[in-house]
């Protein structure tokens, strides 16, 4: 199995707050790898060391070294907006953008990289709505505000605007936790058809979820990885009581 | 890496081109800000020093040509108009304040009353100074400090309860309800309970009130007028720094200039001083 | 409000309290007072400037707006020059204070890191703590001379064929004036600026940035869209207090009633020349004239605040719709 992110012992601190206390852990190319684990246990602070997200919170810092696609993200050399544009995100609300239509919404990463070609963006537009599952509601008010949708449509808004740059990765950081069991689902069957196509990481602090969607799971504990295995194997026979306490229930 | 990523990064480099220059702009707005205020004090702190000392402070205005001359009665006349608008501003910003925070926060009233307050704080000072030359110096037949001290309590007061309303409602409703447990009278607990818990917040807002007003000048053109002598009489005109520094600095006299100078010097001591310590106290607050 | 009250001060004790005096309501109207004085201050300063502008108002009329006469020896009085000189003055200060401005407040809250951001947010609101008489003294003796030599003399060497810039280098004039007012809103326009965009939604920038946009593109479609109008509410606020700023303009604009193309030119403005004939005004047409330009004054700040304030208030409320959960 290739594998697409290798991280090495990474550190992560919020100001004096030391979020990752050495993290290290490789992820399989399309697949779904799930990180849980308690509120404040740096499952959100990794993710968003993987895209060179992290560090755009003043006083944030990051050390320890991540490969995606064998290529040193923290590297000098490296300029963080390209990072961030060959990886997608997904975040906790949705957040469209308020002052644009849906299609602009979607349009707007091929925007910003140049793309101005009505006929390209047309229907890169469609392709990503459709991927993201959202075409056939909104094929006929393409001109609306992204605002005018319902909250689980808008984050899957924003996972076809994180889909229409092509990216290779896909980061979910606990994308349904705003959402109703509906529009959750939704975004579950969503993240099965996707991985075809992307790796994709995600957060989330529902087991069941993680259970449900993922092929990897790690489980993380106050900034440390406690258990990382097959899914099945971290729901069925932990090998680190603690993870045992925390899926069945006992703490967190 | 597919062909479309091929593409952007071809692309990419004038995106970071742009980028650079936006931010070179941005910083270059900020850096030419910065000359005037560095060119303001730097001219007030050297040219001010030269002409500043004891005599400065404590002598009256003398004539063209004879040496000595001071600001001392502007000093003064400063003072009594800065007291008398803090009489006026301070209870009734204060009090207006209270009720906003404490008795009644949502509703027509007191919208109104913020809306009102707003109003006042825009006002170019100048009308403000016809207002008070309306009601005080024309039914009184004279220019006084009671009608600059008006002016400037009436300039006073929409900052103190702006300021102060913010102040009331950072303190916590769990510090009220814990008093009205205890059994406490309403107004008890804003006397006892409230207002002190903000009284560093609300004595911040009035200092910055005050250096504000302090250093205007067109509202006492037509209230205060100024006043070459010594005086405290409240029914008389009455010199203030920033009248006399607008005097000294249109009249034709180098001499009269640099004292105009010195007492912008002083002028604006007073004025950063109280601002300073007024913001970093707020700072301290907020981090606490 | 009653209800509130009484609810909130039972207590196990109220019946003894009952037969003291009343303390919670005094101390309830008191500030009850103080609230409707600060009303009546407003509708009072509104009344006497209607009252005492109306002979002006009535021997006028709408000729005092547009009429360039003044004349306080014949007892012709028309506010057209000042009215001129007013917004002329304002506009170049808008015109120059705003993109810095709003450059600025963006440096300090996207750019620049907190150990910068702090210092110099503090220098820039240091520049609405001068007094504006200072400003004026500041302009007479050092801007107006710069302004002359370096801005004055090269470009009416050069482009002094064209109207805007003709006639001698003088320093005191138009252009002075609306300098030193852009100096003196610039710290409003930034404060407010920097307000509404750090109140732009967090999400709403790493939205932009997880699709790889830079700095100034995250500013340009995520930031900007969204502070729009509040940064508007700003400008509005900004030439409200620059209309009806009077120190610093008295001081360098050179006080001259008379229209001209020339920026270089010298002008008048409403607030100055109540500042200059006020206190000489004798008779009461003078002084009603001079009265109505300050109710004039008055009426567009007014109305300037209130569209301000509705600016701002409406990106402090969020955007339409607001996000659905």
């Amino acid at each position: 199995m290739e594998k697409v992110i290798q991280v090495n012992d990474v550190k992560a601190w919020y100001g004096s707050l030391q979020t990752l206390k050495g993290i290290s852990l490789e992820i399989s190319k399309n697949r779904v790898t799930a990180i849980i684990g308690p509120s404040g246990c740096g499952k959100s602070t990794f993710i968003r060391c993987l895209n060179r997200m992290h560090e755009v919170v003043p006083g944030a810092k990051v050390e320890g070294k991540i490969l995606i696609n064998k290529t040193d993200i923290y590297s000098t050399q490296v300029d963080p907006v390209e990072i961030r544009r060959r990886i997608g995100m997904v975040f906790q609300k949705p957040n469209p953008f308020p002052t644009m239509t849906i299609y602009n919404n979607v349009a707007s990463g091929l925007k910003l990289n140049g793309v101005n070609n009505k006929k390209v963006l047309g229907e890169a537009v469609e392709k990503s709505l459709r991927r993201a599952a959202l075409w056939d509601e909104v094929k006929d008010r393409l001109n609306h505000s992204g605002m005018s949708l319902s909250g689980g449509q808008q984050q899957r808004l924003c996972i076809a605007r994180a889909l229409a740059v092509e990216p290779d990765i896909l980061l979910m950081d606990e994308p349904a936790s705003a959402l109703d069991p509906i529009s959750t689902l939704r975004i579950e069957e969503l993240v099965q058809e996707l991985k075809q196509q992307y790796t994709i990481v995600i957060v989330t602090h529902n087991m069941q979820q993680a259970a449900r969607i993922s092929d990897y799971t790690a489980f993380f504990l106050n900034g440390e990885i406690i258990e990382y295995d097959i899914t099945e194997n971290i729901f069925t026979k932990p090998k680190d009581k603690r993870t045992e306490d925390y899926i069945t229930g006992r703490f967190g | 890496m597919s062909e479309l990523q091929s593409q952007y990064a071809k692309r990419y480099k004038s995106r970071k081109f742009i980028n650079y220059i936006m931010i070179t702009i941005m910083l270059l707005s900020t850096l030419l800000a910065l000359i005037p205020l560095f060119s303001i004090l730097t001219h007030i702190g050297i040219s001010g020093i030269k002409a500043l000392n004891l005599q400065f402070i404590t002598n009256l205005p003398a004539p063209v040509g004879e040496p000595g001359g001071g600001m001392g009665n502007a000093l003064v006349g400063t003072l009594v108009l800065v007291s008398l608008a803090a009489l006026m501003g301070i209870p009734v910003g204060v009090l207006t304040a209270i009720y906003l925070s404490e008795y009644q926060q949502v509703g027509l009233f007191p919208s109104t009353v913020r809306f009102v307050a707003d109003s006042l704080l825009g006002i170019p000072s100048i009308v403000v100074g016809i207002f008070v030359y309306l009601i005080i110096v024309l039914p009184m037949k004279s220019f006084s400090a009671l009608a600059g001290g008006v002016a400037l309590g009436i300039m006073l007061i929409p900052i103190v309860i702006r300021g102060t309303e913010g102040m009331l409602k950072m303190v916590p409703d769990s510090l009220r309800e814990a008093a009205l447990a205890l059994g406490m009278r309403k107004w008890r607990v804003i006397v006892s309970i409230v207002l002190p818990t903000a009284i560093k917040g609300i004595i911040t807002t009035i200092m910055l009130g005050i250096a504000r007003v302090a250093g205007e000048t067109a509202p006492l053109l037509l209230t205060a007028f100024g006043n070459h002598f010594w005086s405290t009489k409240l029914d008389q005109p009455i010199g203030a720094l920033p009248l006399q520094i607008f005097n000294y600095a249109i009249s034709p006299f180098d001499e009269w200039h640099n004292q105009a100078w010195a007492g912008s010097l002083l002028l604006i001591l007073v004025v950063l001083i109280l601002s300073i310590i007024a913001r970093l106290a707020t700072r301290g607050n907020k981090l606490n | 409000m009653d209800k509130d009250i009484k609810k909130k001060s039972t207590t196990p004790r109220g019946k003894s309290n009952a037969k003291k005096i009343p303390l919670d309501k005094i101390f309830q109207a008191i500030t009850f007072t103080a609230c409707l004085g600060v009303i009546l201050l407003l509708g009072f300063i509104i009344f006497k400037l209607f009252m005492e502008s109306s002979l002006s108002v009535d021997k006028f009329g709408f000729k005092f707006i547009t009429s360039m006469e003044w004349d306080p020896v014949n007892g012709e009085f028309g506010a057209g020059a000042y009215i001129f000189g007013t917004i002329v003055s304002s506009l170049i200060a808008i015109l120059i204070a705003t993109p810095v401005s709003v450059g600025i407040a963006l440096y300090l809250t996207e750019i620049a890191p907190p150990w910068l951001s702090t210092p110099v947010g503090f220098l820039v609101e240091l520049l609405a703590a001068i007094p504006s008489v200072i400003y004026g003294l500041w302009g007479i003796f050092v801007f107006v001379p710069f302004i002359r030599q370096y801005i004055q003399k090269p470009i009416g060497d050069l482009f002094g064929w064209i109207p805007l810039f003709s006639g001698p280098p003088l320093g005191i004039g138009m252009l002075s004036a609306g300098l030193i007012l852009a100096i003196m809103i610039i710290p409003i326009i930034t404060a407010i600026s920097r307000d509404i965009i750090s109140s732009v939604p967090t999400l709403q920038r790493e939205g932009a940035m997880a699709l790889g946009a830079t700095r100034w593109e995250v500013i340009k479609y995520a930031t900007l869209p969204f502070a729009k109008s509040g940064i508007l509410g700003g400008i509005i606020l900004g030439m409200g207090r620059a209309l009806g700023e009077t120190m610093a303009v008295t001081m360098v604009i050179g006080n001259r009633p008379e229209i001209k193309a020339s920026l270089f030119a010298p002008a008048h403005s409403m607030a100055a020349v109540i500042a200059n004939e006020f206190t000489e005004a004798t008779d009461d047409i003078y002084l009603s004239a001079l009265i109505e330009v300050g109710l004039l004054l008055f009426l567009v700040t007014f109305i300037m605040n209130g569209l301000a304030r509705f600016f701002i208030w409406s990106v402090a409320r969020g955007p339409k719709g607001g996000i659905r959960q």
